[in-house]
Formats: structure tokens, sequence, C-alpha cells
């Protein structure tokens, strides 16, 4: 075959992205004996999974043994505004204390029971402890035992290199074009199939817990490839980001702390959360500041404190306090763990021992001792729970030999995520996807690279070499995510949807005249300008299927529909491209939930 | 819409700082000056960002949480070893320009970026974790916490190799063949004390890892960010069982009988 300088290799299951998701795919699918590589644009064990901190949620019972599959399977739903594909939420639920014990076996050290079993931790929208963590760096055991163990399979793993194009040959893939930065030579991997594992989107938006990689190039990859995209429209705002100093706004405050007993006040010193509670939730809250801190050491017969509520309402609520003047001289509103001195013995290194990366994190970048001052926090953009739209039981999309797993798949987190389900959510469907992309890759083979694909891509990610005079690709992006950020964020209405488009339209209009300076090797500018066309397309997609829904749901508020609307229940938004090019969002009908299920979650409310 | 395609900064307080970032490649570089606009809380990160974004897009360095978390963004700042997301611009001095440069143990990409892939062929020849049989018939185990902290001090390890470019066996020395580093002397003593692991790294570490070479200088843990005691709780527990296994008499008689 001959492919214009491109470098080629041959593998029977190619999987993009090195996160939870992905290593635990490229695990299972080399179990079965397929030829796996794994591509990623960092360095192995730099995935955003190594930053989650709070915990995993499956219902192991350890804590309470109230709990199991049936009660995390209804706060899912809830949480998710049933807006979930249940037969995601049904595995998942089912399947997450199995990869917990994996994790284990692998050799994950959890903190522990009192009886010397895995310990598990409260968080917001589940009814029992349920997080099985690590302190507050969980993220960085499951990926460390992930990528150990993983090491020793035969993977063959290309680190610090890009997709950027799924190949296909009639209706189904054949491999992935990108190019390494050490070089950046291009390169194609042949296979079977292929797994997209590159996590969310970030980076579109201004305040952001995201980091770098975060551009939606997954999302991306299948829409151009032909895939369904669907549920764009739900963006998680999480509550606590840090807002001070400006250069760390954004970074996130994990919800652990509020997990320990942390309040949410406003400048009067007021425990805002009380004003507002949801009618969903209404008999799971406490009564008051007493109950709520039995609920936070295990009283079984207390209700959750207010703070534990979902992360879209607690955003909301936070926002409104800042709104109406009562926020923090930062523009967010206080975080106090300090105040639990009071009730534990040796607060101070209760807490540091709790919080140990928080408490580093605030003593070093923002001068906040938290033992002892409270943190300003305010929302900031944190997940996607929209995605490439996948089968629940095989994760595979809509494309033929394409499949999805982790936060870049749609489906088990609806209209807002629960903490902790991400982290359950890699290993489960981690574990599906891989499995099932091996056994496809298996049963149909590889398929021809299509050479005039590889050399339309090519040409189009070389192309800003020769605009020597364009536009800085920076700029672009960020203009961009100040768009994102003022329009299309926490609180969306018509017009600003409408001023939005007008912008991403022009903004893509510029990007297709940037230009970069220097040559091919480590040219983060080069990259830039790559990410930019995937940034510009999942922001049009959320910006498009915000227009779609005119309700307020999970992590989609509109003032101008402010309530849920009984009709939006019956539908997901799925966006796709059309024959001509543009872009099409279409209302997909829920299919009717099982009965059984349906029973589970009336069994619950 | 207002266009704020600048980083976002308080105007009130910024202030120019100079910066020498080393620029180039495996065949050579040199320090570049440029300025940066400084306002409270900024880290060198930051800094760097914004000379990128702003004066050079293709200054090439590694980021990725931006929050400690990551190990990625390691630097020599101001010929100190440190992560450049946690270091302060307030806490260094400005009245001379602040040096970047990449890691000086490895070999250099670009900029800011080395080649640290000779760590990650090191990590692939330790044995791997290897747990004793399951303690309960639904394959888990009983472990208490105070079994455990040992070994999860040395799993808060965030593979920035900070310790690895500040040993002097393999900066100096380059002993890169005969030495693993301490990183992966912690690495190796969080697998040796998992309660539940039941693999022998000892020969290994006498051999081919090299742990001889270290003379408990303590450079390493100097610079940790996580704060391990990499010497004290890693390293002089490991030399100890070495020499309990070949130097002391009866392990070794011991050792002979079960070889044979
Ligand atoms: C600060 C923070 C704290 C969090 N805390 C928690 C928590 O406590 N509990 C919880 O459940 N969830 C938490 N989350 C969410 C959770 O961590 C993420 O959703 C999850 O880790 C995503 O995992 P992933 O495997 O899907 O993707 P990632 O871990 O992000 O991995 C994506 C991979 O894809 C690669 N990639 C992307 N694009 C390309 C491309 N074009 N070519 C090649 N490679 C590519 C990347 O290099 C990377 O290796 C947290 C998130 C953040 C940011
Ligand atoms: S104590 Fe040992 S491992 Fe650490 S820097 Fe010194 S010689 Fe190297
Ligand atoms: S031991 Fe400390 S300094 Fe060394 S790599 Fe790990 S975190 Fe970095
Ligand atoms: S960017 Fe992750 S440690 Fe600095």
């Amino acid at each position: 075959m001959s492919i214009p300088e491109a470098i080629v290799h041959e593998h029977d299951v190619i999987v993009i992205g090195a996160g939870g998701a992905g290593l635990r795919a490229a695990i299972e699918a080399s179990a079965t004996g397929a030829k796996v590589a794994v591509i990623c644009k960092s360095l192995l064990g730099k995935a955003h999974t190594v930053m989650a901190e709070g915990g995993m949620a499956a219902a192991m019972g350890h804590v309470d043994d109230r709990d199991n599959w049936e009660v995390h399977f209804a706060d899912t739903m809830r949480g998710g505004g049933y807006l979930n594909n249940w037969v995601m939420a049904e595995h998942h639920a089912k399947e997450a204390p199995d990869r917990v014990r994996e994790l284990e076996a692998w050799g994950a050290v959890f903190d522990r029971t009192k009886d010397g079993r895995i310990l598990q931790r409260h968080f917001g929208g589940h009814r029992y402890q349920r997080l099985a963590h690590v302190g507050d760096r969980t993220g960085l055991e499951m990926i460390r035992t992930l990528q150990d163990h993983g090491i020793h399979q035969g993977l063959d793993v290309y680190m610090e290199m890009t997709v950027i194009a799924l190949l296909r040959s009639g209706g189904r893939i054949a491999g992935v074009l990108g190019y390494d930065r050490e070089r950046g030579r291009l390169r194609v991997w042949r296979a079977g199939a292929v797994i997209l594992a590159t996590g969310g989107i970030g980076k579109a938006y201004r305040i952001t817990s995201n980091s770098w990689e975060y551009t939606g190039d997954g999302q991306s990859l299948a829409y151009e490839a032909g895939a369904e995209i669907m549920d764009m429209e739900f963006i998680q705002f999480h509550p606590t980001g840090m807002v001070w100093p400006p250069s760390v706004r954004g970074l996130l405050v994990t919800e652990g702390v509020r997990g320990e007993g942390g309040a949410l006040r406003n400048s009067e010193g007021r425990r805002f959360m009380w004003d507002d509670i949801p009618e969903a939730y209404k008999n799971q809250v406490a009564a008051d500041e007493e109950e709520a801190w039995r609920y936070v050491c295990g009283d079984k017969n207390a209700q959750r404190p207010p703070e534990l509520l979902t992360r879209d309402h607690v955003a909301r609520c936070i926002n409104r306090e800042v709104k109406a003047g009562r926020g923090s001289p930062h523009g967010g509103v206080f975080l106090d763990i300090a105040w639990i001195k009071s009730r534990v013995p040796n607060g101070e290194e209760y807490i540091k021992k709790k919080l140990p990366s928080m408490y580093h994190q605030f003593m070093q970048l923002a001068g906040v001792d938290i033992t002892r001052e409270a943190m300003e926090v305010g929302p900031t953009t944190h997940y996607c729970m929209g995605g490439v739209r996948v089968d629940g039981d095989t994760q595979m999309s809509s494309v033929p030999g394409l499949f999805a797993a982790g936060e870049v798949a749609a489906g088990l987190h609806g209209a807002n995520r629960l903490g902790g389900n991400s982290l359950s959510d890699l290993v489960v469907f981690g574990r599906r996807a891989g499995e099932s992309a091996a056994r496809w890759a298996k049963e149909h083979g590889a398929a021809p690279v299509d050479n005039a694909q590889v050399e339309s891509e090519t040409a189009r990610a070389l192309a800003p070499f020769d605009r020597l005079n364009g536009e800085n690709p920076y700029a672009i992006q960020s203009d961009l995510q100040n768009v994102m950020q003022r329009l299309v964020g926490m609180v969306r209405v018509q017009s600003e949807l409408e001023e939005a488009l007008g912008h991403i339209a022009s903004l893509r209009a510029r990007a297709a005249n940037c230009g970069v300076v220097g040559h091919r090797e480590y040219n983060p500018g080069w990259h830039t300008a790559i990410d930019l066309r995937n940034l510009l397309l999942v922001s049009e997609m959320i910006t498009k299927s915000a227009l779609l829904r005119p309700e307020s749901r999970g992590g989609h508020f509109r003032e101008d529909f402010p309530l849920r609307s009984e009709e939006c229940t019956g539908f997901n938004l799925v966006a796709s491209r059309a024959d001509d090019g543009s872009m099409n969002i279409q209302r997909r009908q829920r299919p009717p939930i099982r009965a059984d299920l349906q029973a589970i979650i009336e069994r619950m409310k | 819409m207002a266009s704020h395609a600048q980083p976002v900064t308080d105007s009130t307080t910024t202030r120019p700082v100079q910066f020498k970032i080393w620029r180039g490649d495996a065949s050579g570089g040199a320090f570049e000056q440029y300025t940066a606009r400084v306002t409270g809380g900024m880290v060198v990160l930051d800094c760097i960002h914004q000379v990128q974004a702003e004066q050079v897009p293709d200054l090439a360095c590694r980021w990725n949480c931006k929050a400690g978390k990551c190990g990625s963004c390691s630097a020599e700042i101001n010929g100190k070893p440190a992560l450049m997301c946690m270091t302060r611009m307030d806490t260094l001095p400005t009245d001379q320009p602040v040096t970047v440069e990449p890691l000086r143990a490895f070999p250099s990409i670009r900029d800011l970026v080395t080649d640290v892939s000779w760590n990650y062929e090191v990590k692939k020849k330790i044995t791997p974790f290897t747990p004793r049989k399951p303690d309960r018939p639904d394959g888990t185990w009983t472990m208490y916490q105070e079994d455990i902290e040992r070994t999860q001090e040395f799993r808060k390890c965030i593979e920035c190799f900070l310790c690895q470019d500040v040993c002097h066996v393999l900066r100096d020395h380059h002993k890169h063949d005969e030495f693993i580093g301490p990183r992966f002397l912690v690495n190796i003593a969080a697998l040796e004390m998992h309660p539940l692991d039941v693999a022998d790294r000892i020969a290994d570490l006498k051999d081919r890892d090299g742990i001889g070479y270290c003379n408990i200088g303590k450079c390493c843990t100097k610079v940790c960010p996580e704060s391990i005691t990499i010497t004290d709780n890693a390293i002089i527990p490991l030399k100890e069982r070495v020499v309990d296994e070949f130097y002391d008499p009866i392990t070794r008689l011991l050792r002979i009988f079960r070889s044979k």
C-alpha cells in the first residue's frame, strides 16, 4: 500500500485514549488474544482520569448494608432526569462492584473500613455511602493500577500521538490517521475495530476543571465519520471550582469536601442550600444542621445535608446567591470544612487526612488554610453527559466497528451525572467495549484503507503551515471559550443561543484562515490549530441541541423555559451530519423502559 | 461580544517579569528572553502559557492538570527541579530573570519537553503485583487501614520524575543502564510493602536495579512534590531487605537451600 509519507501500523483493535476507559478496554481486548494498540495525546498515566478525586460509585454495601444495585440504578436515573439509557444504567449498577474488586486484585489500595473491607463515602445524589476511594486521589489510584497492569498485557502504547481522522471503508471503520507530537509525522493505524475513549469537551469554555486534552476530539471524529452524537445540551457545571486567584479559576474542589461535612454559606453566613429543595428530593433532605451532621457521621436514620443534592441544582443555587449579591468577595460563595473541628476530635488532622490534596491545593495555590478558613468556590465546566450514541450492551456506535466508552460516550448519565459514577462508568463500559470490539474485529477482519481519504486529511492537517500570515489559533480558541462561557453556559436563553451560533460561524471562518509558525516538531501552535475544528464542532452541537430542548433539566437550564416538561421526557436529541455537510439535530423517541426497571424506580421514589 | 482574547488578569496589580526560557532540541539550544505580565496568584506555568499564546506559539511544554496531580509539567526553575504549575511567582525573586529549562537528566526533545521514555521501559521490567490467594470466597481480601499506610504513601507518586532528575547517579553519572532511580525504588517499595503481594524483588534490587548506587544523600526526597519520604521510608528499608537476604549468613544459607 502506498500512503504518502505516513508510517503504517497494523492492529486488530485500536483504542484512542489512555484514561480509565481506554486502558480498561485495551486490557479486555488484549485478554481475548487481539493485537491491541493504545494511542494517547499525553504521556501514559497523565490522562484526565488521574485528576479524579472523590471516588468511584459501586453498591457494595460495605458501610451501609441497605445498599444494592437497585438503589444505585434508581439514584442514577433520578439524577439523570430519566433521560438515561436504562440498559446502561442497569449494567452499570450491577457490574460496578465487581470492577472495584477487580482493581483491588490488580493492586489498587482503597481506604478501609474498620473490619478491613473497602471503605465507601457519601456523595451527592447517592442515597447511601457508596464511593470507594483513596483519600482525594482516587483517579490516580485507578489510572496507575490499570497502567501498571496493562503494560504487562502486551499492549502497544503510542504516547503523545493525536488521532485526527477515523478512516472508513464502505460503511465501516478501517483504521485511524494521526500524527506524533515529537516529529510531526503522520501515521496510519489499520485495524478491524476502533474504540473511542477520548473524554470530554471542557476546553470549549473559559472556566473549566478540564485540561488542554479536552477538545471534544472523540465526539468530532465520530461525527465526521458519520456516527450519531446524543445529548450534547447536557453539560455539567460542577458547583465547586476555585474562583481565586484568577489563574486557578475553575480548578476543581472535590465534592468529597461536602461529603465530609463541608457547608456552603453565603456572605451572610447562611447555609443557603436549605432555601430551595427540589420536589424529587424533598423526602431525602435533613431537617436541620444537627440531622445533616448525623448523616455525615453515618447515622442511618438521618437524611442528607442539602449540600449533597445533585450538582446541577447546587450549581444553580450558588449562581442565585451570587446574582442576589450575597456572594463572596471574588464572585463565589463560601465552602466551609473548618467548622467540623467543633464536631470531631483533632479536627485539623482529620481534615488533612481526609482531604490531603485539597489542603495542599488551597495552601499552595491560594494561600488558604482550609482547616481554618472557608474556601471561595463557584461553578466550573466539568463534564459532558452527551457524546457518541452507543448500543447499551456492546458500546458500538452507529458506525459498524466504531465503539465508544467513558466520558466520550452518551447514555449512562442522562441529563446529569452523579459524582463518582464516572470512574465506575469507565471500567464497566471500558471492559464491555474492549470485549465487543475484539469480537467484532475477529468476526469482520480488516478492511482496506482509502488512500484518497488519507491524502485529503493529511492536506487539511498541514494547511495551517502554508498560511504564514494567518491568525494565531490561540486567539481564536480564546474567543470561542468566551462565547461559550457567556452565551451557552449554565443559564441559557433562546436569543443568546442564536447569537452564539452566529459567533461560532464567524469563528469557523477565522479558523479556516489560521496559520502556524515554526516546524512540525512538538509545535503546540499547530496542535491548537487542529484542535480548533473539533472545539468548533462540539460547540455547535451543544448550542444547537440547547436551542432544541425547550425545558430545563439536569445540566441544561433554559431561562425562557425554566421548568421540566413532561413532553421532553420522551426524547433524546441526536446530532448527525446531513448529506450536504450541515449539522442535523433530531428528536429521537425513547424506547419505553422495561417494566421491572420502572417498578424499581417507582419503589424508590 | 466583548473581546477577551487575553488570559484573565487583574489589571490593578500587573507587573512585568523577565523570563529566560531554554529553547532548542537534541542538537542544542540556548536561553531566550521573554517578558510576562504577572498578577497575584500566578504560577510559572501561567507565564509559560501566556508567552506561548501571545509571543511564541511554538514554545513546547507539557502540562495537564495544572494542580500538581499529573506530574507532567516538571522543569528546572532557577536551577531547581519543580512542577511549573505549583510554583507561585510570588515565591521567586524577580529582580533578575526567572530561568526555566527542561529536566537535564533526560535527553531533550524540544524546548521544555524531554524524552522520559526510559522511565517507562524501566517500569516494564519490574515484577508486577502478585497477590496472595483471596481471603474470602467472593474473591476479596481483608486489609486494615494500618496495614496499608506504608504502601499508600508510595502510591501517591505522580511520576513527575523530578527525583530522577535530581539524583546524581542518573544526572551526573548517567547510570541509566545500571540504576533504576528513586522513582522506581519507590515503586518497588510500594509493591514490596503491599500487604497482599507475595512476589520477591530483592534479588533484582541488588543486581539489575542497582540499589547499591544510592548513597542516601536525600536530594530526591527534597524535591518530591508529593512529600514522599523516598529515602527514609522506601530506599533504606529496601536496602535493609537486601542486606538481610544477601549478606546475613543465615538467610544466605536458607537461600542456597531453597535454590537447590
Ligand atoms: C478534576 C476532576 C475530578 C474528577 N473527580 C471525579 C470523581 O471523583 N469521580 C468520578 O467518578 N469522576 C470524576 N471526574 C470525572 C472523571 O475523572 C472523568 O470523566 C474521567 O476520568 C474520564 O475518563 P476517560 O477514560 O473517559 O477519559 P480520560 O481519562 O480523559 O482520557 C482521555 C484519553 O484520550 C486521549 N485522547 C483524547 N483525544 C485524543 C486524540 N485525538 N488522539 C489520541 N488520544 C486522544 C487523551 O490523551 C487521554 O489519554 C473528575 C474530573 C475532573 C476533571
Ligand atoms: S538518595 Fe539515593 S536515590 Fe535519592 S537522590 Fe540520592 S542517590 Fe539518588
Ligand atoms: S517519587 Fe515524588 S519526585 Fe519521584 S516521581 Fe514520584 S512524585 Fe515525583
Ligand atoms: S500540570 Fe499536572 S502536575 Fe503540573
